[in-house]
């Protein structure tokens, strides 16, 4: 298996065919860049599908190409950790319409070397999933152990325990939801028009100038990332202390740390990430509403389900509160679902999954090994 | 890997919490009367000990609900379904006759509204064990009466202001309650220091006691 090029780091296939698309088009040449850590067994029973949440990628465990920092879940996956490669296969693959490598706005239209822009068709967490599902079946695997996600990543688990049940043991949902909220939608339109105030967006076709639209992209994410965190958890590190300064300068420099620090995050986040795509994935996740693809009751999606799941919140996420979690767990007890839900302390707020979290690293650990036992 | 194996998987309360864990004399007895094959869910399952248990002897389908979190990671971490949660708001989203049996074990009196759990006890489950300890104990009426103080029991060791139980009962309340709300008692049993006693006098007798409900 050592030399089967399709396993490793920095893989990338272009799938086969066609995928038809939520939205009603086709999309041919779709390309995947993924990864995968650890050894598919003689039967291939040992895979874990990793999937990321918005702006991540599939370096999931392996230091990122741009900016040189660890997998942005080194702390869940790796020797010895909570998903150990040691014992199983693990895939992390770039979404559909991200920009780290499979095919997005940014992406040639197949034959002709004009980035899709915006006529890229918008796409959903379904279709993101069912890219995925090609994928493994280019990879040799019919079923697989655990799907594990969380954010964004918890909504494709949920998905892929929708559309194909029959393709996974178990779905990890961390620090997610079932359905995007109005507030959930308001900060993502919020992040968008900044984006397309940005002169340099251009209505998406900015790639030819190589100008692209940074200032409205860096808002986007500064916007976002105060979601990511939680009040106590700001207070905490930056409370009202100025930066690199002894006083307020009676301007609008960056006198107080968080807004250096937010400045930071938005500069940092620009040079890896594609604005058309920021467009594209924050749509997806505004257009999911699971119970909606299923008569509008969410049980439904679950309707005589043999997978087990595992639910998990975070007590200061106010992105995706416990009470989401809550409603998933809900509706799979009325399916009649193997649930476990554990809702964690952590003072970290929606990024407290990427962060520190031994509860959760345990959690996450138990219920893989408990289904192992 | 083994749970030993890493560091990151050490949890020193989740130990503790193992070792304080008594040895419930109504375990054997509900033990005894779970059909194999059934589906069973265990409210305030603590760390799954009794689920885990039947899930071996008798190959059932075992859900459960408990409150502490430390406890519901260790249940987890043995392979069991078992959600945070109480069963004050989470019964509610079952469907009817989910399950063959329903295990609410020293819990009752910890409820809000008791009278609403039990009926979600009999609407999801065709069968309920339900236990608690019994206020009526000669101890604990001897403490009342000679001290004029709140009891603190093996059974009841936390002081009033700390104890999570907010609706104590005796075995006499219980029956005319169950016979109130139309609730068939189809066995019963009664316990003192951990050993099985009859059914005389048991109000008096009886530290804790265990019921068998049906509709």
């Amino acid at each position: 298996m050592s030399n089967d090029r399709r396993f490793g780091l920095k893989r990338h296939i272009t799938l086969p065919g066609e995928l038809a698309l939520d939205g009603g088009s086709l999309l041919t040449g779709i390309e995947i860049a993924y990864e995968t850590y650890g050894q598919l067994n003689a039967d291939a029973s040992n895979a874990i599908l990793i999937c990321h949440p918005l702006t991540a990628d599939q370096f999931a465990a392996s230091d990122h190409p741009i900016t040189g920092k660890p997998g942005w879940w080194s702390r869940m996956i790796g020797k010895g950790k909570a998903i150990d490669p040691e014992h199983y296969c693990i895939i992390c693959s770039n979404v559909l319409g991200s920009c780290l490598g499979s095919t997005g706005p940014a992406s040639f239209v197949p034959d002709t070397e004009t980035p899709y822009a915006m006529n890229f068709p918008v796409i959903t967490i379904r279709d993101m999933v069912r890219a995925q599902a090609k994928l493994l079946d280019y990879l040799g695997i019919q079923r697989l152990k655990a799907v594990i996600g969380g954010s964004m990543g918890g909504m494709q688990a949920l998905e892929w325990a929708s559309t194909y049940p029959d393709r996974l043991e178990s779905a990890v949902v961390i620090a997610s939801t079932a359905r995007h909220s109005a507030q959930n939608i308001a900060f993502h339109e919020v992040g968008r028009q900044a984006i397309m105030a940005d002169p340099k967006w251009r209505q998406g076709n900015y790639y030819e100038e190589k100008d692209p639209p940074v200032a409205g992209l860096a808002v986007a994410r500064m916007a976002a990332h105060i979601t990511y965190l939680s009040e106590s958890g700001l207070t905490a590190r930056f409370g009202r202390r100025l930066q690199s300064r002894q006083e307020k300068s009676f301007g609008f420099d960056a006198d107080f740390q968080i807004e250096s620090y937010l400045r930071h995050q938005g500069i940092r986040f620009v040079e890896r990430f594609d604005a058309n795509s920021y467009l594209y994935i924050t749509r997806a996740t505004d257009y999911f509403d699971l119970a909606e693809e299923h008569g509008g009751k969410l049980a439904n999606a679950f309707r005589g389900t043999k997978n087990r799941f595992c639910v998990i919140s975070f007590d200061s996420d106010w992105l995706y509160p416990t009470s989401e979690s809550r409603v998933i767990v809900h509706a799979l007890n009325a399916a009649g679902a193997a649930v476990s839900f554990m809702e964690l302390s952590n003072p970290n707020g929606h990024d407290s999954f990427l962060l520190d979290a031994p509860d959760l690293h345990r959690t996450v650990h138990g219920f893989l090994e408990g289904d192992r036992a | 890997m083994s749970l030993k194996d890493s560091q990151i998987l050490e949890d020193p309360s989740v130990k503790l919490s193992l070792s304080m864990q008594p040895t419930r004399p109504d375990f054997a007895i509900i033990s005894n009367h779970i059909i194999p094959e059934s589906r069973v869910l265990d409210i305030g399952c603590g760390d799954g000990s009794l689920i885990a248990a039947l899930k071996k002897s008798k190959n059932i389908d075992a859900r459960g609900i408990e409150i502490n979190p430390v406890n519901v990671g260790h249940a987890v971490a043995r392979g069991l379904s078992v959600i945070q949660g109480d069963a004050d708001t989470d019964l509610v989203n079952y469907p009817d006759q989910a399950f063959d049996f329903v295990i609410l074990s020293q819990t009752l009196q910890t409820t809000r509204a008791p009278h609403q759990v039990l009926n979600q006890l009999l609407r999801i489950g065709r069968y309920a064990f339900v236990s608690f300890p019994n206020f009526a104990y000669w101890k604990v009426r001897m403490a009342l009466m000679l001290r004029g103080r709140m009891p603190v029991t093996p059974i009841l060791p936390i002081s009033w202001y700390e104890t999570d139980n907010i609706h104590m009962l005796t075995i006499e309340d219980f029956y005319e309650f169950a016979a109130q709300h139309h609730y068939k008692v189809k066995e019963s049993w009664f316990f003192s220091h951990d050993k099985q006693i009859s059914a005389k006098a048991a109000n008096w007798r009886a530290e804790n006691a265990l019921f068998l409900l049906h509709r």
